[in-house]
């Protein structure tokens, strides 16, 4: 009783202890805010990452791929089934993204994805990061007649608004053929002072068919000269969908600009599938734009119908009219059971480990995942340091009570307390001090993480320079998860460093003399 | 004079006839003469105790030697004393005399280089500490020159000390209300019913000491130990002090052990020895 009474009187009236434990306080408070964003990127990229990747993936090493993917699945379903909850074929292949942008043709290295617009939901959440909220229900490789969300729709409120996806799909489409039209019949008049021979053709045909006209003139008819008549401003290409960060850049302002939109056309060039491998070149109508916040896919990844890239590849055998792929995508009931799939469908035999890869979207970006952890567990390690390096603090503060209340110990002696009583009034001090500096801590470190990014803002208007980068990032604000379990682990330890800290300077008490105590007066 | 309105017949009687009879460590002439002669003729030799003689606290040749480095410094060389139960004894001596320490070895706080102590019969110098933790909360209780009343708790906390000491929390939370009663019942008893809340620093030495006795006597000792009790006060403080420490002795009947160096404080006791050298002598 008189410990506890004692401790908690110590707590009230000694401030120097207090201050002693300001340090403790800052350590949880900034243990628990880097805990936190750290948590929370891993947790956003894992997200962004699986939701990409797929559960597991079965892949072939070599470009060519292997034949008849839906018999392989079939097989797969006969080892795994129990596991899986849906698969689709992809074709892989590395490819060239060319377009064109103010007068210019802008050309970027991509990695194309041949998808089954139909199946390819069933293997993991990929329509959820496109822009047009009827492919995010149901996704198809058709241009949209306008309506592309301007503002982000995955909840992220400080993204300015796109203004420049206003108007794009059809709309743009035929604004960019009734453009093309006009300079024919231009071009076509001019002509026509040069070439008096076929004057009265040119006179009327641009007049009669001026669609027709657009047509013959369009740059990119000949790629394709299977179609005779192919009208821009009704006719589409086969549908692509582009990552967003190949398809817009970030001005310094913040906003999103674009260098191509949905109803533009764009052209690919990428090996066959032969030996030797030749450059074949398709054109593609951008139908939808892919924003995952990754970096790394949104300025990496485009998406088109495998069929086509089958097609276009030389993957169909002419007689079956069988295609090949180069991966399937397998999404499981249980996305936790990734490496049990992956050890059946590995040890069934069936599937020779040098033909075929099958890999967890963990061992996918396994050194990226390993990467966070790591720096998660070294930022712990440092910053623990910081709550010991405060226990010193409590240590020398600790003597220094110790000595004051010298005569105190002695008369406490002298009532009769015990050793191990002193001893419990300074170790319950310790662990009181410990109690109020992580639980302030704690209170603090849970602010500042429900008030991250208002004081990232102020941080960075104070230093004039941005804290975190948007554009560096591309997550709009810096997401931070309170996992309950770390915050617990943290606050224990700081209580119990608290108390470590004081089992010196209380033993010291427990072992001073009563008749030593009352000698200094 | 106060202190004799408050003198009991009997005390006076006691200490008027006892300069002639005492030894060192001589008894009380409560018992008659013959207990006297006895102690004159043997007065360095194992007492005899009788019978009708009731001896609470008694010494046999206790020695207390301190080290200082290589050199051992004798402070008491073989003290041979006696209390009766209910007795106002009073310890005199110069500073540096080991007046204290002899205060401190009775109340367990010390243990002897030599000899031994009993209380009621019973060996009390070589008890385990538990044992003599609970001695000194519940047997003995303790008043300082300088109050040693603890700052950060008020008065009557400080008077609760020693029961929530000698009770664990359950106990005390139990029968708080009763304690709390005892304390304020003490606190009334030394004339500080009215500052009950306030801490020692808002309280004159005077009070600071009253409030010390009080936290002495709620352990419900069989012996106060009173070290300078009046040194640190004024002279009428200090009386009004002594008053009320004859008052307890007697009307509870408390025996009070006082080491002073101050003559006519000492004067206020039933029997005065002094300590001169390391061993008792009569005053």
């Amino acid at each position: 009783m008189y410990k506890l009474l004692l401790s908690l009187r110590y707590l009230r009236s000694r401030y120097i202890a207090l201050a002693s434990i300001i340090s403790v306080m800052l350590g949880v408070a900034t243990m628990i805010v880097v805990n936190s964003v750290m948590a929370g990127f891993s947790f956003e990229m894992k997200n962004r990452i699986h939701g990409i990747l797929s559960d597991v993936v079965f892949e072939s090493h070599s470009l060519e791929g292997f034949y008849d993917p839906q018999a392989r699945m079939r097989e797969i379903e006969e080892i795994a089934g129990e596991h899986i909850a849906g698969m689709t074929p992809i074709v892989c292949v590395p490819a060239m993204l060319s377009f064109e942008y103010g007068g210019r043709n802008v050309t970027r290295p991509v990695q194309i994805i041949g998808i089954d617009e139909d199946t390819k939901d069933s293997a993991g959440d990929y329509s959820k990061y496109l822009l047009h909220p009827q492919n995010r229900e149901k996704f198809s490789f058709a241009l949209k007649d306008g309506g592309y969300d301007i503002y982000d729709h995955q909840g992220v409120e400080s993204t300015p608004p796109r203004d420049e996806l206003k108007e794009t799909g059809w709309p743009l489409r035929r604004k960019k053929a009734e453009w093309l039209r006009r300079w024919e019949e231009e071009d076509a008049r001019f002509k026509a002072l040069h070439e008096p021979r076929v004057h009265e053709d040119m006179e009327e045909h641009p007049l009669m068919d001026a669609e027709a006209h657009a047509a013959i003139e369009d740059p990119f008819k000949n790629s394709e000269p299977e179609t005779p008549v192919f009208d821009m401003a009704k006719d589409q290409r086969p549908g692509i969908v582009l990552g967003f960060a190949l398809a817009s850049y970030r001005a310094p302002d913040g906003r999103d600009r674009f260098l191509v939109r949905p109803g533009e056309d764009v052209q690919l060039t990428f090996p066959t599938a032969g030996t030797p491998p030749r450059a074949v070149d398709g054109l593609f109508t951008v139908v939808d734009l892919y924003e995952s916040k990754m970096n790394e896919y949104d300025s990496n990844f485009v998406f088109v119908p495998i069929r086509r890239l089958q097609e276009l590849r030389g993957m169909i055998d002419p007689q079956t009219g069988v295609g090949y792929a180069t991966a399937i995508q397998l999404k499981l009931k249980d996305p936790s059971k990734g490496d049990e799939v992956r050890d059946m469908l590995r040890s069934s035999k069936r599937f020779p480990e040098g033909l075929y890869g099958i890999y967890t979207w963990k061992d996918k970006q396994g050194p990226l995942l390993q990467a966070v952890a790591v720096e998660t567990a070294m930022l712990n390690v440092l910053l623990f340091l910081i709550i010991a390096v405060a226990g010193f603090g409590i240590l020398a503060t600790f003597f220094m009570i110790v000595v004051e209340k010298t005569r105190d110990i002695g008369i406490l002696k002298a009532l009769g307390a015990s050793s191990s009583g002193v001893m419990g009034i300074f170790l319950s001090y310790g662990l009181s001090l410990g109690i109020v500096g992580s639980g302030v801590g704690m209170a603090i470190g849970l602010l500042m993480v429900a008030y991250l990014n208002p004081i990232a803002d102020v941080l960075a208007w104070v230093m004039g320079q941005e804290v975190f980068d948007p554009t560096i990032y591309y997550f709009h604000k810096i997401p931070a998860i309170v996992d309950p379990w770390t915050v617990t682990w943290i606050v224990i330890g700081a209580m119990l460093i608290a108390v470590l800290a004081s089992i010196l300077p209380a033993i010291r008490a427990a072992c001073l003399h009563p008749v030593e105590a009352f000698r200094y007066e | 004079m106060a202190r004799a309105d408050q003198t009991s017949p009997v005390g006076k009687a006691n200490r008027s006839s006892s300069p002639t009879t005492e030894g060192l460590h001589g008894p009380h002439f409560v018992t008659g003469p013959q207990g006297a002669e006895e102690t004159k003729n043997a007065p360095q030799s194992q007492l005899q105790t009788p019978p009708q003689r009731d001896v609470q606290l008694r010494t046999e040749n206790l020695c207390k030697n301190y080290s200082k480095g290589k050199h051992v410094v004798p402070v008491l060389r073989g003290v041979n004393l006696e209390v009766q139960r209910g007795e106002f004894l009073a310890i005199i001596g110069q500073s540096g005399s080991g007046k204290s320490t002899l205060l401190h070895l009775l109340g367990t706080l010390d243990a002897p280089t030599e000899g031994a102590i009993y209380l009621d019969d019973e060996r009390i110098d070589h008890l385990s500490s538990g044992s003599r933790n609970r001695l000194r909360n519940q047997s003995f209780g303790m008043v300082f020159q300088f109050y040693h009343l603890l700052p950060e708790l008020t008065t009557i906390e400080n008077v609760l000390m020693p029961l929530m000491i000698g009770n664990n929390v359950g106990d005390f939370f139990f029968h708080r209300r009763k304690y709390q009663q005892r304390a304020t019942d003490l606190l009334e008893t030394v004339g500080l019913g009215h500052r009950l809340h306030h801490r020692p620093k808002e309280l004159s030495g005077g009070e600071m000491q009253r409030a010390a006795i009080a936290r002495a006597l709620a352990g419900n000792p069989r012996i106060l130990l009173a070290d300078e009790p009046t040194g640190n006060l004024d002279q009428e403080t200090g009386r009004e002090i002594m008053r009320l420490l004859v008052n307890l002795n007697k009307q509870e009947n408390l025996t009070i052990i006082m080491v002073t160096h101050d003559l006519s404080v000492a004067n206020s006791a039933d029997r005065v020895v002094r300590l001169v050298s390391g061993q008792l002598e009569l005053a």
